[in-house]
């Protein structure tokens, strides 16, 4: 005799039953968690920023964020402003660095005039310009936060991924990776933007020359790196105009 | 063992030794590579496992005679995944800094092969009350590997302990480091973790003879 589960419409219902139960059991808790998990999210992003501009607390090697605990009332002492600049339009915001970048993004594909974020941080009498980038790598999104001085040379930068291949890609939150673009111009010798190539051929693996704009690509991460690349390239150009303003 | 049987014991103590999912049943060793760099992420990972093949098992267990035979794969992956994605939010909420670490390796808990093991081989034959005392065994066997790798690893590597410099400053050149001592970066690579493993079994194998098979 056949058995009862091993009928069709026993089979069909227990899969419709199994996806209703679990389906329910999920939402209810990702929608309970979700204050606390956002909450993580915005004190990463000041973590994310203070640590661009050098307030950090990292040994030799790490990378370490500020604690968690320590990090709204630092965000508040080093971050002086922050300016949304849409267009020709600047204003000062101090939820700005909550704008979603990615949603930005797209709103410029869609034609509507994107918001950019930009931080202004105030450390040891030095004035940094902090601006959130988002990008691709191999597998899925890379972002980074970079400060620059007035000049747009690199004052120190931090790169994150969703999913880039652990030991190869991932690297590029690594410090050997991030340090190196300290002191890197953005601009080429004619003050022309430029970008900072990711180079596997710059001959410079020790990052001696600073203004060739380039450093040296990691070995076996050659699309993680080429998408940083074009992030740097295609994003940081949108805060030139900003800049050129500062000089005048 | 006063609490339980000598059968029911030896379900949770012969994954630890003679029958363990890493060494003997060599399931697990993706993982077991991949996370070991550090132990902290090595006991974070064991736990994660406890926890989704204790409760997974008895899930499962206690579905064994509603489950249809012809979808009980699917049914099993529905399980894992949602556990999974449970551990995955919580990490997120409670302990976020970690859960970037370990990233996506707490997805891939989905696919570690003792969880679908133990499933498909014990708990759709056993009651639930074995079926979790099988599943917290070979986790924590699974565990135990993970976090001896992990010891190994984090000292030989980075010279520290869940991050406590526990050999003293590489760069002030104190405690060890004086004696001329240096970190080795290799332990830090994958590759390492494999040797590591390789002699863990070779130890195992050549302490108790029964365990080698014959070729």
């Amino acid at each position: 005799m056949e058995k009862r589960t091993d009928k069709n419409s026993y089979t069909i219902f227990f899969a419709i039953g199994m996806v209703i139960v679990v389906g329910s059991l999920l939402a209810f808790i990702a929608s309970s968690l979700k204050p606390t998990i956002d909450e993580n999210k915005r004190l990463e992003k000041q973590q994310n920023i203070l640590y661009a501009m050098g307030v950090n607390e990292n040994d030799e090697s790490s990378a370490t964020f500020v604690s968690t605990e320590k990090a709204p009332e630092l965000f508040k002492q080093y971050v002086t402003k922050q300016l949304v600049i849409q267009g020709e339009k600047i204003s000062e915001d101090d939820q700005a660095y909550l704008i979603d970048v990615k949603k930005q993004q797209s709103n410029a594909k869609a034609g509507i005039e994107r918001k950019l974020p930009l931080f202004i941080g105030q450390k040891d009498g030095k004035t940094f310009y902090i601006a959130p980038i988002r990008g691709k790598g191999l597998w899925d999104a890379v972002w980074a936060f970079v400060s620059m001085d007035e000049n747009m040379v690199v004052q120190g930068a931090y790169f994150d991924h969703q999913g880039e291949t652990a030991g190869l890609g991932a690297n590029i939150k690594e410090r050997f990776f991030m340090d190196d673009f300290i002191g890197e111009n953005l601009l080429n010798t004619s003050g022309n933007f430029v970008g900072i190539n990711i180079s596997k051929s710059n001959a410079d693996p020790l990052n001696k020359d600073k203004n060739d704009n380039e450093v040296d690509a990691i070995a076996g991460a050659t699309i993680t790196g080429d998408g940083v690349a074009a992030m740097i390239k295609s994003e940081l150009r949108l805060y030139m105009p900003y800049f050129k303003t500062l000089k005048q | 063992m006063g609490l339980l049987s000598k059968k029911d014991g030896k379900l949770i103590l012969d994954p630890l030794t003679d029958d363990n999912p890493i060494t003997i049943q060599v399931l697990g060793i993706c993982s077991a590579l991949a996370i070991t760099a550090q132990l902290k992420a090595s006991i974070v990972m064991a736990v994660s496992v406890i926890f989704v093949l204790g409760i997974g098992n008895v899930v499962i267990s206690l579905m064994r005679n509603i489950i249809p035979s012809k979808i009980r794969i699917i049914v099993q992956l529905t399980v894992v995944a949602a556990l999974v994605i449970i551990v995955d939010q919580v990490l997120k909420a409670f302990s976020y800094q970690l859960s970037k670490e370990l990233g996506a390796f707490i997805g891939l808990i989905i696919t570690n092969c003792i969880i679908m093991g133990r499933f498909e081989a014990f708990a759709l034959g056993n009651g639930p009350w074995k079926s979790f005392l099988d599943g917290i065994g070979n986790a924590l066997g699974y565990g135990i590997i993970l976090i001896i790798v992990g010891f190994f690893r984090e000292l030989l590597g980075s010279g520290t302990l869940l991050g406590f410099k526990v050999l003293g400053d590489p760069i002030a050149k104190t405690g060890l480091y004086s004696t001329g001592y240096e970190n080795n970066g290799f332990m830090l690579l994958a590759p390492m973790a494999l040797i590591v493993v390789g002699i863990i079994i070779w130890v195992q194998r050549s302490r108790n003879k029964a365990l080698i098979e014959d070729h």
